[in-house]
């Protein structure tokens, strides 16, 4: 069967806009009626993304793929890429500036509970260029 | 399992104007045959509708009063909203005392229940480390139970303040006068359409607690002139009140506990955006969220008569003049009714189909459907948008042809002479290049 592809813009210049697309997707995830614990997930996953993007990479696009078995999230920009990625994977790690601190973003906890709620995470970045998240969830069998 | 509903249609009025359905928080509302139709599973009686017609065709009503003559004991059970509707700043013992002349046989506050209940259901904590909600709102509740079933878990209680003044009133009535329950009626008088569907079809109860609605506007046709007479006799007012400000409050959801931390959301905008945080787990450190579908809490209900602000200015001002905590429950142990309470149900009214593989066939018809769409959202389907349309004929709601965009399409391809944006309006006109 071929699957389900949402796509949806993430500004860069609108803090407060990030998690607009998450609930835009759940709300999908909600009419295909798939588990209540499994659109939690990728809502998480896809909301830090976003934030994310917002905070260092100037925006980007979401590009969700429902399949039978799973939900891909791509979360693709073109903002100055990640240079060490083990360090950002690490828990508190953040190199979010002094303006998004104060805003209470940049715990350092975004690529962690990604990685924490997703069932696989994979980093596609390059310095310059952009960065590639790809978030993927299983979907149980007895949906 | 139907859903009723308080809001209703005066089809004479309604012109099919689509004003409607766009204002529908849950897209509930298609405008078929010239008329709007209200898609009854989707429907949370927030009463937005009837706000934005033009015709005042949307609309809705509380309880005939003249139900009140089949029972031998009445009593009143004010909303708290009701107290700030008045232009003067006024006394809650002169409103109860007002009550009382124009009919009723006693008053209880639903204030007074409400601080009962905030009492003892603040005392068991929900899932550690999640904020519990408070939504003495039937609409709020009744969109967590669509929209986001999964934080039916945080939900302090089902039970809304009304219910439980419903049967403490009717039991302290009983009592006092050795009537048999039935033979005495309780009244709620009530700010929107929500709370009066709740009081018929209680979602919590087996069978309703209360025996009717009366509408906050009704009661103010009558209730100033008895408050004036009172006033005028000069006579010292019965102390009729009992609850304090906490219970007030409860209509403004912002009922300030001891130690607690809380958020408080109304606006069904406002609402639905913080549910969706709630959700994902992101919500600042706190205790409580409460929540209501009106702005300014119930004082936005669609029953009441007063600028909301200011009817929600008046009742702080009350709230603040009465200290926080009234009365106790005269000994009333509340934990057997709680018992009896159902638990609230998931309604899952946006699935798009029971299997998961139709319901992924139905998303991507209605994406590939959306595709074809102008996506101006005009609404001359019925729809209020694109999407809601394209969802509309996936489920077989709606056919394609419903969309103007689309016959134009069919038209122009059966008349090879493009003639027919002369007889359509400017904005559905396709922008042609002459030729030659």
């Amino acid at each position: 069967m071929e699957a389900v592809k949402l796509t949806y813009p993430v500004d860069g210049d609108d803090p407060m806009g990030a998690g607009d697309a998450s609930s835009q997707m759940k709300l999908t995830l909600k009419k295909l009626g798939l588990p209540a614990d499994l659109i939690r997930r990728a809502a998480i996953c896809m909301y830090e993304g976003e934030i994310n993007m917002v905070l260092h990479a100037g925006g980007g696009t979401a590009e969700v793929e429902i399949s039978l078995t799973d939900i891909t999230i791509r979360m693709v920009d073109h903002g100055p890429g990640i240079p060490d990625v083990e360090l950002a994977m690490q828990e508190g790690y953040s190199t979010a500036g002094e303006t998004a601190r104060e805003m209470g973003f940049g715990a350092g906890m975004g690529l962690p509970n990604m990685k924490r709620y997703a069932d696989e995470l994979e980093i596609d970045t390059e310095i310059g260029v952009g960065t590639t998240l790809t978030i993927r969830l299983y979907i149980p069998a007895q949906v | 399992m139907t859903i009723k509903h308080a809001v209703y249609l005066d089809e004479e009025r309604c012109r099919g104007c689509t004003s409607c359905i766009r204002s529908c928080p849950t897209e509930a509302i298609r405008v078929r045959n010239g008329k709007a139709e209200i898609l009854s599973d989707r429907c949370i009686d927030c009463g937005k509708c009837i706000a934005v017609c033009r015709c005042k065709a949307i609309r809705a009503k509380g309880d005939d009063m003249a139900v009140l003559q089949a029972f031998d004991y009445r009593v009143a059970l004010p909303e708290p909203a009701l107290y700030g509707q008045f232009p003067q700043p006024v006394d809650v013992d002169l409103i109860l005392s007002a009550l009382l002349e124009m009919g009723f046989d006693g008053v209880y506050e639903v204030a007074r229940a409400a601080e009962l209940l905030a009492a003892r259901v603040s005392a068991h904590d929900g899932p550690t480390g999640t904020p519990r909600i408070s939504a003495a709102c039937p609409t709020v509740l009744r969109l967590i139970r669509m929209r986001f079933p999964r934080l039916l878990a945080q939900l302090e209680t089902p039970l809304l303040p009304m219910e439980l003044a419903a049967v403490l009133a009717r039991r302290e009535a009983c009592e006092k006068t050795g009537l048999p329950p039935e033979r005495v009626g309780v009244f709620a008088i009530v700010p929107c359409s929500a709370k009066r569907m709740a009081a018929h079809s209680p979602d919590t109860f087996t069978a309703p607690v209360l025996d009717g609605a009366f509408s906050i506007r009704d009661i103010c046709r009558v209730l100033p002139q008895h408050m004036r007479g009172l006033l005028a006799r000069g006579a010292p007012l019965p102390a009729l009140r009992t609850a304090g400000g906490e219970g007030l409050r409860c209509a403004t959801a912002r009922t300030a506990r001891g130690g607690e931390r809380r958020l408080a959301a109304d606006g069904v905008e406002n609402v639905i955006h913080l549910l969706e945080a709630l959700e994902d787990g992101r919500v600042p450190d706190v205790d409580l969220v409460a929540l209501s579908a009106c702005a300014c809490g119930c004082q936005g209900g669609c029953f009441t008569v007063e600028n909301p602000h200011a009817a929600y200015m008046r009742l702080e001002a009350l709230a603040d003049a009465r200290g926080r905590a009234g009365e106790q429950a005269g000994g009333y142990d509340i934990t057997p009714l709680l018992e009896h309470v159902r638990p609230l149900q998931s309604l899952p009214s946006f699935l798009l189909d029971e299997d998961f593989g139709a319901a992924m066939e139905k998303q991507r018809l209605i994406q590939e459907l959306e595709g074809r769409l102008p996506g101006l959202h005009c609404g001359s389907c019925g729809a209020p948008s694109c999407h809601a349309f394209a969802e509309d004929v996936a489920l077989g709601r709606a056919r394609e042809e419903d969309c103007i965009f689309q016959v134009r399409a069919k038209m122009q391809d059966l008349s090879v002479s493009g003639g027919i944006d002369d007889y359509l309006p400017a904005p559905f006109r396709r922008r042609t290049v002459r030729r030659g």
